[in-house]
């Protein structure tokens, strides 16, 4: 007599599927839970934290009352905080622009080089990378060093050679400092996009290479046409994480000029002014987390929503290419 | 078998109780890591007077202590004791409840302070002490005796006379003066170290009192008088830093160093050969009283949600006698508000007689409360002014206005 229950219908193997399934099922959880634990405490926490702290006002570390967009307005339009907010923003454009060109443009000019085998080619490919390994705490100290305005070796090697005309205080002079800054960083970052271009450069098929070259003589013709559309993919590696870099620049020119943008607000950048608003200046400044992390809240939106487009608009044009 | 157990629990009870009673550890922050060896000699004739007590002293770099400190006290992992800041910065720790409130009771040592090393320590909207202050620092001018005694100079009486030692000093191929501008916070020593007896004491009084403002005369001609002095400073100085323009005088290249009396224990242990003066930059005539700037440095505070509240209060009373002050003033060459303290060094004991005319620091001990703070205002404008970029005129009038942005009485 059947049961009702079984229903003509083995229940084991049914009851032993469902097990198994759950079996692998926590075994995917145990696997999941813990890097989702870690990414919610470290990383989704405190973003959602910096997003509250921004709509209260702060006395020092104690939490003081809701004020809405009050942080927000005093950064974007309140005066003075709003011409340093911009000073700062219109900077850190000019980096990213400026290392667009000196960066990314050396870096790709580098990479084809490497690609072509120039003389040298293994030795470069290594020596160029190799400021990338160092710590930025060296390079920004080293750097320092040698832009220092009596004793510095890019001074001295000037004197030296008879351009005495072009010796400045290299990081104390309003003209030179942030150029000086942009520098430093494409010196010590040329070989990122160098080997990202480079590995593009050789994943060109050989075949498309020796077929266009029979169709043209010039190199440019052939980097514009058939190099430059097929390494578009690390062309956008490249692009998006300059952006993003040049936008919470912060390490560099904390090191070489100090947390004020020295001088004279010529080398501030957002990165420089949120910390030094959020956590103050020991020796100019008060601590203030709620307009700190309304301008951190605004710089993550910035990088955010304009990395997002940039990089969909860089994809489609790797598709349409 | 019970009995056993009873015995036993009871026991493990007072055990438990009776071992956090017995050592007492304490920690102690600081962001003073040059003075390690001072302090930790303080801390041993402490813990031999205090036995169960013992107090770990843990320094952290001075530009980073208040991030640090301040993040740790919000996550609960702060230090028992610790070394706060005075002033503005003092209450942003302080108003933040964190320290625990001091009477003359706990550190009796208190009652014989004056009413400005007791101020640099109070909260202002409570007005309750939550720290001992330890040291006042001095703005003047440092200068190398044997420089001057090569090139038969003396301490000037007026301000022509400190141009000419530091135009002889750069004639004799040294650079007159050390300092550089490119540390934004070396802006504001330099003003108050050369152009207080310029700016006069009367200006300082009316500028607490609130009834003139940076834009007046007397301040303008400090800052006129300071870009004039500038010429003597290193070549490209706009770019020296301050460590760079500490090793300048330091290494014996430049003839004086407008700084703090806190450079001296540093210049001292980098060149112990250094044969150093000290004088208070004159005014316009001899007769104008020399000035230096005085504030207090920070004070030595404990946590309140420590643990060891008694043995916190037992460390801080010590750091208000006598004993602690004499060891501080002597071998840390430091100036100390407690009273009765002998000062061994010659150097210490005239920093101590050139207090006695001494202003205000202005900006941290009146205008580090709001923002855009005084400090922040006045190291950008003269470190403006000093590479030419703006006028005297210009950089007072861009400090007041930047204070009137929410201090009344500024605001016409």
């Amino acid at each position: 007599m059947p049961s009702p229950t079984t229903n003509g219908i083995e229940p084991t193997p049914m009851r032993r599927s469902r097990l198994r399934l759950s079996g692998r099922g926590m075994w995917i959880t145990f696997l999941l839970v813990p890097p989702m634990v870690v990414m919610a405490l470290f990383v989704i926490y405190p973003i959602l934290s910096a997003l509250a702290y921004a709509f209260y006002d702060w006395q020092g570390l104690a939490r003081g009352e809701f004020v809405g967009f009050a942080n927000f307005k005093k950064v974007l339009f309140q005066e003075p905080f709003a011409s340093t907010t911009w000073n700062a923003f219109k900077h850190n454009v000019y980096v990213f622009f400026a290392l667009m060109v000196i960066q990314n443009g050396l870096g790709f000019i580098l990479a084809y080089a490497l690609w072509r085998d120039l003389p040298g080619a293994r030795f470069h490919r290594i020596a160029v990378f190799l400021p990338v390994v160092l710590s930025t705490v060296i390079i920004g100290y080293v750097w320092k060093l040698f832009f220092h305005p009596i004793f510095g070796a890019v001074n001295q090697l000037l004197k030296g050679v008879g351009l005495d005309a072009l010796v400045t205080p290299w990081l104390g002079d309003p003209d030179t400092a942030l150029n000086a800054l942009i520098f430093v960083n494409a010196w010590a970052w040329v070989g990122f996009p160098t080997l990202v271009f480079l590995a593009g450069l050789q994943r060109i098929p050989s075949e498309i290479l020796d077929a266009a070259r029979m169709e043209t003589d010039s190199e440019l013709t052939l980097i514009r046409r058939v190099v430059w559309p097929l390494i578009a993919p690390s062309a956008t590696v490249c692009f998006v994480l300059l952006f993003i870099g040049s936008f919470n620049w912060f390490e560099l020119p904390y090191i070489m000029v100090g947390l004020d943008g020295s001088p004279f607000g010529n080398t501030d950048v957002l990165g420089l002014y949120f910390y030094r608003t959020a956590f103050g200046n020991q020796s100019a400044g008060i601590q203030d987390f709620g307009t700190g992390s309304a301008l951190a809240v605004l710089m993550f939106l910035f990088i955010a929503v304009f990395a997002t487009t940039w990089t969909i608009y860089l994809r489609k044009r790797e598709i349409e290419v | 078998m019970t009995n056993f157990t009873k015995a036993l629990t009871l026991g493990l009870t007072a055990a438990g109780i009776a071992a956090p009673a017995m050592a007492q550890d304490l920690t102690f922050w600081s962001w003073r890591q040059e003075d390690r060896a001072v302090y930790e000699k303080l801390i041993d004739a402490f813990e031999a007077e205090n036995p169960g007590i013992t107090v770990e002293f843990e320094a952290f770099e001075a530009s980073s202590y208040a991030t640090i400190l301040s993040t740790a006290l919000a996550g609960d992992s702060g230090p028992d004791l610790m070394m706060v800041r005075a002033y503005g910065a003092f209450e942003a720790v302080a108003g933040a409840n964190y320290l625990m409130p001091l009477t003359e009771e706990d550190v009796p040592g208190l009652a014989d302070m004056t009413g400005p090393a007791i101020a640099a320590q109070t909260l202002r909207a409570d007005g309750k002490l939550y720290g001992v202050p330890f040291a006042s620092q001095t703005m003047l001018v440092i200068y190398n005796k044997d420089i001057y005694d090569q090139l038969g100079l003396s301490e000037p009486e007026t301000w022509d006379e400190l141009v000419a030692n530091a135009k002889a000093i750069q004639d004799a191929g040294m650079f007159g003066f050390a300092n550089g501008t490119a540390t934004a916070w070396q802006n504001e020593t330099i003003v108050s170290a050369l152009a207080s007896s310029t700016i006069g004491a009367e200006f300082f009084d009316e500028i607490v009192a609130g009834t003139t403002d940076f834009t007046d005369p007397r301040f303008v001609e400090g800052l006129t008088n300071l870009e004039e002095i500038s010429a003597y400073f290193p070549e490209g100085f706009t770019g020296l830093d301050y460590a760079s323009a500490q090793q300048l005088f330091a290494s014996g290249m430049a003839g004086m160093f407008a700084g703090g009396s806190f450079e001296i224990a540093n210049f001292r242990s980098q060149n112990p050969d250094l044969n150093l003066g000290v004088f208070a930059a004159p005014g316009e005539s001899a007769d104008d009283e020399k000035l230096v700037g005085v504030f207090f440095d920070g004070g030595y505070a404990a946590n309140a949600t420590t643990e060891h509240a008694e043995a916190a209060k037992k460390f801080l009373a010590y750091t208000a006698t006598p004993e602690f002050g004499q060891v501080f003033a002597n071998e840390l060459g430091n100036i100390t508000p407690i009273p009765g303290v002998t000062f061994e060094d010659e150097l210490v004991n005239e920093i101590g007689g050139l207090n006695r005319s001494a202003v205000p620091y202005i900006m941290l001990t009146n205008f580090r409360y709001e923002e855009p703070s005084g400090s922040v205002l006045l190291q950008a404008e003269v470190q403006k002014m000093l590479a030419g970029e703006t006028t005297p005129e210009g950089a007072a009038k861009a400090v007041t206005d930047g204070i009137a942005t929410y201090y009344a009485p500024f605001q016409k």
